[in-house]
């Protein structure tokens, strides 16, 4: 299915809301210098719910909705650019054990979000896995 | 107005990864790959030219943010299975850190 100016539209309403979410809870709960808890929170959270989205009707019943809470809200909320530059960060500091601990962990808890996640869910259909 | 910066960047940075991955997520996630490194590069930029407030929430907040997502890349990641899906997943890594380092060093 070619997705057409509504599906864009959907992402970007999503993707705004996801980001507001994710900049509320950085301000709530700031990162600061040591392991970034709030960011690691955000992902493992987002990636468990994208696992998961088509246990909700909405999304299930329509493209659009899943375009919107998908690559939209979920994509939005999640970051892998703040990630990068925490990784980037922690090694300028020297702080290289600090910096492997939050890869790993977060791919490990994300990956197992996800498969525990996924494993209630059906599967996402290919062009809504943004 | 600060919100409504990130809300304006993270609606057009996720727009721009829906686009790139539709254009170029086939049997390797080349658009969702791009969309990542470009937004690492950038925020790593973003560091480095030591941007705060209303520009750190747009571009780095907002943009980087909702063009950059860790949720499909670990999607992405359990459905290429084990081996395509480890590749994927240390390639994207490395090559965002590789990116957030490069935009950190032109822009310092």
């Amino acid at each position: 299915m070619t997705p057409g100016p509504r599906h864009f539209l959907a992402v970007a309403a999503g993707g705004a809301c996801g980001a507001l979410v994710r900049y509320a809870a950085t301000q709530a709960q700031p990162d600061g210098a040591g392991f970034p808890w709030t960011t690691f929170a955000i992902n493992v959270v987002g990636s468990a719910l994208l696992a998961g989205l088509l246990l909700l009707p909405v999304a299930r019943r329509s493209p659009v909705w899943a375009a919107a809470l998908g690559p939209g809200v979920l994509g939005g909320f999640t970051t892998f650019s703040a990630t990068s530059e925490q990784v980037r960060s922690l090694l300028a500091d020297g702080r290289t054990g600090l910096a492997a601990a939050y890869v790993v962990g977060t791919l490990a808890a994300g990956l197992v979000a996800v498969v525990v996640v996924g494993g209630l869910a059906p599967s996402l259909p290919a062009e809504d896995e943004l | 107005m600060t919100a409504l910066l990130v809300a304006l960047g993270g609606a057009l940075g996720s727009a721009l990864r829906y686009a790139l991955g539709q254009r170029y997520d086939d049997r390797w996630h080349h658009g969702t790959l791009a969309a990542n490194t470009v937004a690492s590069l950038l925020l790593g930029a973003c560091a480095g030219w030591a941007l705060h407030g209303s520009a750190l929430a747009l571009i780095g907040t907002g943009f980087c943010g909702g063009l950059s997502t860790y949720s499909s890349l670990m999607v992405q990641s359990r459905d290429l299975g084990p081996a395509r899906g480890a590749a994927y997943l240390v390639g994207t890594i490395a090559l965002g850190l590789g990116a957030a380092t490069l935009g950190f060093t032109l822009a310092g």
